[in-house]
């Protein structure tokens, strides 16, 4: 076993819902008509997998989807209802920075106290504090007490701290939430090192790029259960197809108080890996020419907006077909949606009342950008 | 498991000082009031019980007495109530880390066996005062300190843990506590209870802390304090012990079990 960090094997959790459970002896009296109804809600539902030594290792998966129970099992604040987690070495759990501040104590202080909760003693802490207190760049306010520090300054405190006192196996939580852009690139940074020195990482992320660029390994966790266990570009194909539910159309329709005698709905026909193909169905008045617009997002983000040609002419009701070439788009997940203008006047008459999603699946090599440009190079003689 | 590891020692001490720095925080005298409060208590104490009361006819030193047992108790009184809320005190600590959760219920006995420490010299440099010999026999105090600091914290562990689950015990605690004080010979020596209530007198010295405070007394201050080895059978003397180390057997194997389920249901 020389080269696992962790090896979790048929994890079950279960919670009581809250509801259920006593918390005063009063509602032991009221429950006691009720035994038996304790409502049980099943987080974890049998999970196996691995983390070996060196793997920067990424958990993914939606809001309530088990990841932080997961995450607080291996870290031993939750005990598994079955199951076996196995952990070699010492693991360091920033679950939160700065766990154990207190704001009544002063930054050098609470160093040496966060430092205890995770495991360092006074003496260990003494060696590494000078480097602490240098990368927080806070020098001139040690001897300040925690609550005159602004939020900025703690997380910067908390982030050194997480830095500097670190042990075999990190565990980083939704760490890139918080903090401005200039801290997300200390983060990003200090990633990249612990990805070179071969640290042992788990890592927990809704951001698809930073799994993709960090992660040699991954999970993706729904409903309690693991649906993908394998590199990052799988995992990033997954947590797309996972995410793209066709979402409806935000709802700008009230606003522009649409008239009701004009719709239209957009389907994806097919999809391969070279071309798209939606049909639209319209419905207008039978003497009116219409125009198709057909919008393409990605991220929410417009990123190319599409009509019909004037060669086609469209009135009252009826389909269209219309194929969009994928080969220029990076893999990713897109939407599209379509709207009906009137010919003359170029008025807005009907949206699509849901986006259309689809996604293109593979490796990115970009880690993110949309658009395959034709490009073309010449050398200077 | 080990208990005591280079870890869990750094989590003591970082919590004990944490408690420390932050109560006297804001306060002109500091540390000093560790000392000044016990000191000004006993100065009202006496003058209630010996001047006002009188109760200081029949016993030797009374006031020294007096003093002993309350300080006692109130070591008693302060682990268990402190005790009992620290798990769901240090909440936010619990659901984030896994630090041993029994460092958490020691660290705060830290501050109650300072305040015992510090109201030990002042009684015993009381009993000096008031013409109390000193003898090898206050030696004895040692195991007896040893067992009051086994059941406070066996007490308090078994508190802790009920109270992250019903909140009520503190309010059940907080009366049981002013039954137990007036249950307890503290206020009134138990040579003032009647002979023909003397199968009650001999009920009361059952309790652990009565036989602590009374078996203090007698090493200390004097002979003539009631001791369950003078006046019961031995298997009877025996029974508080017994109480103690039951008592202790049950937190543990409490504690251990529910304590793993700490985080989830705070």
């Amino acid at each position: 076993m020389e080269d696992y960090a962790v090896v979790v094997k048929d994890l079950h959790k279960e919670f009581i819902l809250p509801q259920f459970r006593h918390t005063s002896v009063k509602q032991i009296f009221v429950n006691l008509g009720r035994r038996g109804v304790k409502k049980h809600q099943k987080v974890l539902d049998g999970i196996s997998f691995d983390v070996h030594k060196g793997d920067f290792f990424g958990i993914v998966g939606r809001n309530g989807s088990g990841k932080s129970t997961l995450l607080k099992i291996l870290a031993g604040v939750y005990a598994p209802t079955s199951g076996v987690v196995e952990v070699y070495g010492q693991l360091t759990p920033f679950i939160e920075l700065g766990v154990g501040f207190n704001p009544e104590l002063t930054a050098r202080d609470n160093v040496f106290l966060n430092g205890a909760l995770l495991g360092f003693s006074r003496k260990e802490m003494l060696g590494l504090y000078d480097e602490i207190v240098e990368f927080a760049e806070l020098g001139e306010f040690m001897d300040k007490k925690l609550k005159n520090f602004s939020s900025g300054m703690q997380v910067r405190l908390a982030f050194s701290i997480a830095v500097k006192a670190k042990n075999e196996i990190l565990i980083f939580d939704e760490v890139l939430a918080v903090g401005d852009a200039a801290f997300q690139q200390k983060c990003f940074d200090y990633f990249e090192k612990l990805k070179n020195q071969k640290q042992t990482v788990i890592f927990v992320s809704h951001d698809m790029g930073a799994v993709r660029r960090f992660c040699n390994r991954a999970l993706y966790l729904k409903d309690g259960n693991i649906i993908g266990l394998g590199s990052p570009t799988e995992i990033a194909d997954i947590y797309a197809v996972e995410n793209i539910q066709d979402a409806p159309a935000e709802d700008t329709t009230i606003d522009l108080q649409l008239p009701a005698t004009y719709k239209i709905n957009s389907k994806i026909i097919t999809q391969n890996k070279n071309s798209l193909v939606m049909e639209f169905s319209y419905d207008g008045e039978a003497d009116q020419r219409v125009i198709i617009g057909l919008g393409v997002l990605r991220d929410g983000i417009s990123i190319a907006e599409l009509s019909l040609p004037e060669d086609i002419q469209l009135v009252g009701k009826g389909r269209i077909q219309y194929t969009l070439d994928l080969t220029h788009l990076n893999p990713g997940s897109y939407q599209m949606s379509g709207s009906l203008f009137l010919h003359d006047t170029r008025r807005l008459m009907a949206v699509s009342p849901v986006r259309c999603s689809f996604v293109i699946k593979g490796n990115d090599p970009t880690k993110g950008s949309v658009l395959k440009l034709e490009h073309n190079w010449q050398v200077d003689e | 498991m080990r208990y005591v590891t280079k870890r869990n020692r750094a989590i003591l001490r970082a919590m004990i000082s944490t408690d420390f720095k932050v109560r006297y925080q804001g306060s002109v005298l500091g540390y000093l009031w560790s000392l000044l409060r016990p000191l000004l208590m006993f100065g009202v104490l006496y003058v209630v019980f010996v001047y006002i009361f009188n109760l200081n006819k029949g016993v030797p030193h009374y006031g020294v007495y007096l003093l002993l047992g309350i300080v006692l108790w109130n070591f008693f009184l302060e682990t268990t109530a402190i005790g009992m809320t620290s798990i769901v005190a240090r909440g936010d600590l619990i659901r984030k880390i896994s630090i041993p959760r029994y460092l958490v219920v020691v660290s705060t006995t830290a501050s109650a066996l300072i305040n015992l420490t510090l109201n030990l010299l002042v009684v015993l440099v009381f009993a000096l005062f008031n013409g109390v010999h000193p003898s090898t026999n206050w030696l004895l105090l040692l195991p007896l300190l040893f067992e009051l600091f086994v059941f406070s914290l066996a007490v308090a562990f078994f508190l802790a843990t009920l109270y992250v689950k019903f909140r009520d015990v503190t309010y059940i605690w907080e009366v049981f506590l002013q039954a137990a004080f007036y249950g307890t010979p503290i206020l009134y020596p138990l040579s003032l209870i009647p002979v023909r209530f003397q199968k009650f007198e001999h009920t009361l010295l059952l309790n652990p802390i009565a036989q602590i405070i009374q078996d203090a007394r007698y090493a200390v201050i004097t002979r003539e304090t009631v001791i369950g080895w003078n006046v019961l059978r031995l298997r009877f003397a025996l029974v508080p012990i017994v109480i103690v180390l039951v008592m202790a057997a049950i937190s543990i194997r409490f504690f251990k079990k529910q304590s793993k389920y700490f985080a989830e249901n705070l």
